[in-house]
């Protein structure tokens, strides 16, 4: 189904940017096709320092390897280009992340002040770096990692087109995808499995519903703006436990429909950028709002070296306040983060991300650890430290108490 | 875009005045200074847009090498900063991140940074000029675009380099937030073309010196050096600079410097 959406996608596509080529080419010689291919391939090592807390879950060891490539084709002075990304990842432990995807399979068609853009591809809004609530085009790809900033790829046609007052984007979203959830074997869950067949939809369409959104992109002077509006499937599936012989034995999906706002803002002052996410969502089951918002801080140069220190700190507000384990509702409707990078500016791109959550309501917190240095010129190390810790049950965090891990991974570029 | 024309034409009225009120308080070899730089900068307009590649070879003091690979596009403004594209190719890891400047000659940089693998255009802060590009010898300062009112100067004397009559002229950067104190710089008497330019330090100490060499001049006008050579007297680092494929009047625009044309920019 998903491929038929695409060839239907390729064939529009094509007809709709036929008689401009050909305009074009009639101006000017068509330069040849140019062709580049790039990609990475990582091994990931993960390692959880204390057992499982539920039966089927894999105790410490973690092992991935993983492999992503951009092909890309461009003529006519890069006015016109296809890009094909395919990923995948075989993990040793978690059947759910032995996963494979098309991050992009688009082609774009430039002009002075429009843009084309047909097929799967990436899209991201907003400005904050804890949490990205106002970036919805993308379903998350949750198995790969705890931070959910990896996406899944989206079938669009997204419409660009640059006026003095903005950016206007319209994308027609045809095809829906569900979220990837860790496994039976897998860490970093709740009690309950996902159930990846359980899924239902509000929509009669089901994963075929149609999406749309409208947004608007500017910067005016030392600020960024973006506004949007999106009609379609939530990305986020309301999850229920399913009963088998009156116990709960799994979770069931369900996508409803919804109508988001959202805005984003940023002010770039200095050496201070302050910056806010908002978002108002209305489904059949709930209507609410949420915000991020905080700033970060720059020293340039610290302690007399070439070394660059930033300071972050973000708050993470939900209208629907606190929600018990289980019930929906955000993680995040009262939580300080407070974040500090180090940036080396050496040779080999060092860098240090140290990051602490702390949910008010709860005692609950999180801290994370990022560093990272390039050995050689294409081999990059990375090591990551996440350590969650709750002492009240209704916290999510809780149901993941026994899931601190570190992982190390080396990721060859060519 | 009108409040924008406003903003901008009130910042360089701004400049001009500035500009005008100091040049009633300048001595003989300070007018003579601003001059030399007037002029320098006035046989480089005109030259509208143009493209470049730009190889960036890093050597520490152990003789380690990494090399950079980035494209430039740039767009000459009108009584503004010039607008400007970097696509980065080399190191791998950084391959397709791209980076976009607005460059004013007074107020700060508007500056956008395209992160390729969460497709992610970021706002950057443009107080960070005396940074190290991409962990070169170069700071951001050092390749931002020449402007007049970017410093105030003093002519220093005439003087022969490597055989060739020159102005040596001594910058102060108005901008608090560069590394120097001052630049010395060595322009031909010929061609006014930047030969030679030592950095002092905040502490007004010798930090780096920087050579130019291979000058070539495009349409008949433009004088571009094929290489550039920073030497840090302090950490004993150096980073060659080599540009090839230079490329004038390529017909680029506005449209090519926005946030569009950044996110898929090659």
């Amino acid at each position: 189904m998903v491929a038929r959406t695409i060839m239907t996608l390729a064939i529009c596509s094509v007809l709709l940017i036929q008689p401009l080529s050909a305009r074009e080419l009639a101006g000017e010689v068509a330069s040849d096709v140019e062709f580049d291919i790039s990609g990475d391939i990582g091994i990931e090592q993960r390692y959880f320092f204390e057992e499982a807390l539920y039966p089927e879950q894999l105790n410490h060891h973690q092992s991935s390897l993983s492999v992503e490539m951009e092909l890309y084709w461009q003529w006519n002075d890069g006015n016109d280009s296809i890009i094909f990304t395919p990923f995948y990842r075989i993990d040793s432990q978690d059947d759910n992340r032995t996963h494979g995807d098309i991050r992009e399979l688009a082609y774009i068609h430039a002009s002075d002040d429009w843009e084309l853009r047909v097929g799967i591809r990436k899209e991201f809004w907003g400005v904050t770096e804890f949490q990205h609530l106002v970036d919805v085009i993308n379903q998350t790809d949750g198995v790969e990692d705890f931070d959910g900033e990896d996406k899944l790829g989206q079938q669009m046609i997204n419409l660009s087109v640059v006026n003095d007052w903005g950016i206007v984007d319209v994308f027609l979203l045809p095809g829906f995808r569900e979220r990837t959830y860790a496994g039976e074997d897998g860490r970093l869950r709740g009690p309950l499995v996902v159930d990846e067949n359980n899924v239902s939809y509000e929509s009669s369409a089901g994963q075929q519903h149609l999406d749309f959104s409208l947004r608007w992109a500017h910067s005016i002077g030392d600020y960024d703006l973006g506004a949007y509006w999106f009609h379609g499937t939530n990305r986020e599936a309301y999850l229920t436990p399913s009963l088998q012989d009156s116990t709960p034995s799994s979770l069931q999906q369900y996508y409803s429909q919804m109508e988001q706002l959202g805005v984003d803002v940023q002010a770039t002052l200095g050496d201070w950028l302050w910056k806010f996410e908002g978002i108002y969502r209305t489904t059949r089951l709930e209507d609410f709002w949420a915000t991020q918002a905080g700033f970060e801080y720059s020293f340039v140069g610290v302690f007399d070296s070439n070394l660059d220190l930033g300071l972050l700190m973000e708050h993470s507000w939900d209208s629907r306040g606190e929600v018990e384990l289980g019930a929906q509702g955000s993680l995040m409707q009262n939580d300080l983060f407070l974040g500090a990078r180090l940036a080396f500016n050496d040779m080999q791109s060092s860098e240090l991300l140290m990051g602490i959550g702390s949910d008010l309501d709860h005692h609950a917190f999180s801290v994370l650890v990022e560093a990272s240095r390039r050995f050689g010129d294409s081999f990059i190390v990375s090591f990551d430290l996440r350590l969650l810790q709750s002492n009240e049950e209704d916290d999510l965090l809780n149901a993941l108490s026994n899931d601190d891990h570190a992982q190390l991974s080396l990721a060859w570029y060519f | 875009m009108l409040t924008k024309k406003i903003f901008l034409s009130v910042v360089s009225a701004l400049s001009l005045t500035l500009v005008a009120n100091v040049s009633f308080a300048l001595t003989a070899d300070e007018q003579k200074g601003l001059d030399i730089s007037i002029e320098a900068k006035k046989r480089d307009l005109g030259w509208q847009d143009n493209t470049a590649d730009m190889t960036m070879l890093l050597r520490n003091k152990q003789g380690q090498e990494s090399i950079r690979e980035i494209k430039m596009k740039s767009l000459e403004v009108q009584n503004d900063g010039d607008k400007s594209l970097t696509i980065f190719n080399k190191p791998r890891d950084v391959k397709g991140t791209a980076f976009l400047s607005f460059s004013h000659p007074v107020a700060a940089d508007d500056q956008w940074l395209f992160l390729p693998a969460l497709k992610r255009v970021k706002r950057i802060s443009s107080r960070n000029k005396s940074g190290p590009f991409m962990g070169s010898e170069f700071a951001f300062e050092d390749l931002s675009s020449f402007e007049v009112e970017k410093y105030t100067y003093k002519f220093l004397a005439e003087e022969a380099l490597n055989g060739i009559e020159t102005f040596k002229v001594e910058q102060y950067p108005v901008d608090e937030n560069s590394g120097y104190t001052r630049r010395i710089v060595w322009l031909d008497i010929q061609e006014y073309r930047v030969q030679k330019v030592d950095f002092y330090d905040r502490k007004d100490s010798l930090l780096k010196t920087l050579t130019f060499s291979g000058y070539k001049q495009y349409l008949a006008k433009y004088w571009r050096a094929d290489k550039q050579e920073m030497i840090n007297h302090q950490n004993g680092k150096s980073t060659e600079l080599k540009w090839s494929n230079y490329d004038f009047k390529t017909g680029l625009s506005d449209s090519d410097f926005n946030r569009n044309s950044l996110k898929r920019a090659r």
